[in-house]
């Protein structure tokens, strides 16, 4: 599975939306991307790619695009 | 060894180990089958205590040498013990710093070092190991507070300060952390015959122990029964509450 699969799988099972979706999905945009929401996908991401993420990158973590240049802070290209 | 142990293959994480309460609390946690990721500030410290300790209690005991306030270090571990457990059942913070000061002589940095290591940091080790426990749905979080962190003393106005803290972000913290079924309570020992206290006890609080229903100090490893409760399923319906286990005093 590449990182953009496993990137996109992230989302689509916290969210339960579609690939369709993905590129102009922004925190608080669908009803499950809430606060709390937002801790669970930061735990499936880190499950995922077995990083933890800083503090600021967890709060700038505000779209699924600004997500993949987040991730580059870790060395993960998606 | 028995497997009926209470703590048996779970995987703890204690600060401040090196001696005092937090040595009782990583050793009652090894004897009870933990394995204990017992954390002290110099290198090699605790090296050959951690050894010895695994091997009377056919466990493992790993040393694990950080200041909890090198929040990149911190991280670093927890990331360490994910690598090598893929999961972390308790966490322990034990580690602090006490001062004796009168309000007039509380000095400004001895008082923001204070509410670094004691809250600060604890709360970054909570962001940490929370996240790794909250993928599990399970965890414990046991916080040392102290009982002049509940009913305040003379002397002791800024380390009370710091201890009062740590009941409030405990009770927080519990209620944030519910929904990943991840328990966060506080212990708020009394007077306990460490030697750090001992030390200052005899100069400073010599009348104090009259303050104490019991009639003497408590042992460290008292408090680490208390920790052995709450780390271990005997608690597992106790959340956000903070046990005082101070011989019933009075202060």
């Amino acid at each position: 599975m590449s990182n953009l699969e496993k990137y996109d799988e992230v989302f689509m099972t916290n969210f339960q939306v579609s690939r369709e979706q993905l590129p102009v999905l922004t925190y608080q945009s669908v009803s499950v991307w809430d606060s709390v929401g937002h801790m669970g996908l930061v735990a499936s991401m880190e499950e995922s790619f077995g990083i933890m993420m800083d503090p600021e990158d967890i709060i700038g973590f505000s779209s699924y695009e600004e997500g993949k240049r987040i991730l580059e802070n870790y060395d993960i290209s998606v | 060894m028995a497997n009926s142990r209470l703590l048996d293959k779970k995987v703890c994480l204690i600060t401040g180990s090196a001696r005092g309460i937090g040595k009782a609390i990583a050793s009652r946690f090894a004897e009870e089958g933990a394995i204990v990721y017992a954390n002290a500030r110099i290198a090699g410290s605790i090296d050959d205590w951690a050894k010895e300790c695994s091997d009377k209690n056919e466990t493992q005991v790993i040393p694990v040498y950080f200041d909890v306030t090198d929040y990149v270090t911190v991280k670093q571990v927890i990331m360490q013990i994910n690598r090598e457990q893929q999961h972390l059942d308790v966490l322990v913070n034990n580690a602090g710093v006490v001062s004796y000061e009168l309000l007039g002589m509380i000095q400004p940095d001895n008082l923001r070092n204070m509410f670094e290591v004691n809250v600060v940091a604890m709360i970054q080790l909570i962001q940490l190991a929370s996240r790794l426990m909250s993928r599990q749905k399970r965890g414990s979080i046991i916080n040392i507070s102290s009982i002049v962190g509940v009913n305040g003393v003379k002397g002791q106005l800024a380390y009370s300060a710091t201890k009062g803290a740590v009941v409030s972000l405990t009770k927080s913290a519990a209620k944030e952390l519910a929904p990943q079924n991840i328990r966060v309570n506080a212990i708020a020992p009394g007077m306990i015959g460490t030697e750090r206290l001992s030390a200052v006890l005899e100069k400073n609080f010599s009348e104090r122990i009259s303050d104490i229903g019991l009639g003497r100090l408590g042992k460290p490893e008292e408090i680490a029964n208390a920790c052995l409760f709450l780390g271990s399923d005997l608690s597992e319906y106790i959340s956000g509450q903070i046990l005082g286990v101070d011989g019933c005093t009075v202060l």
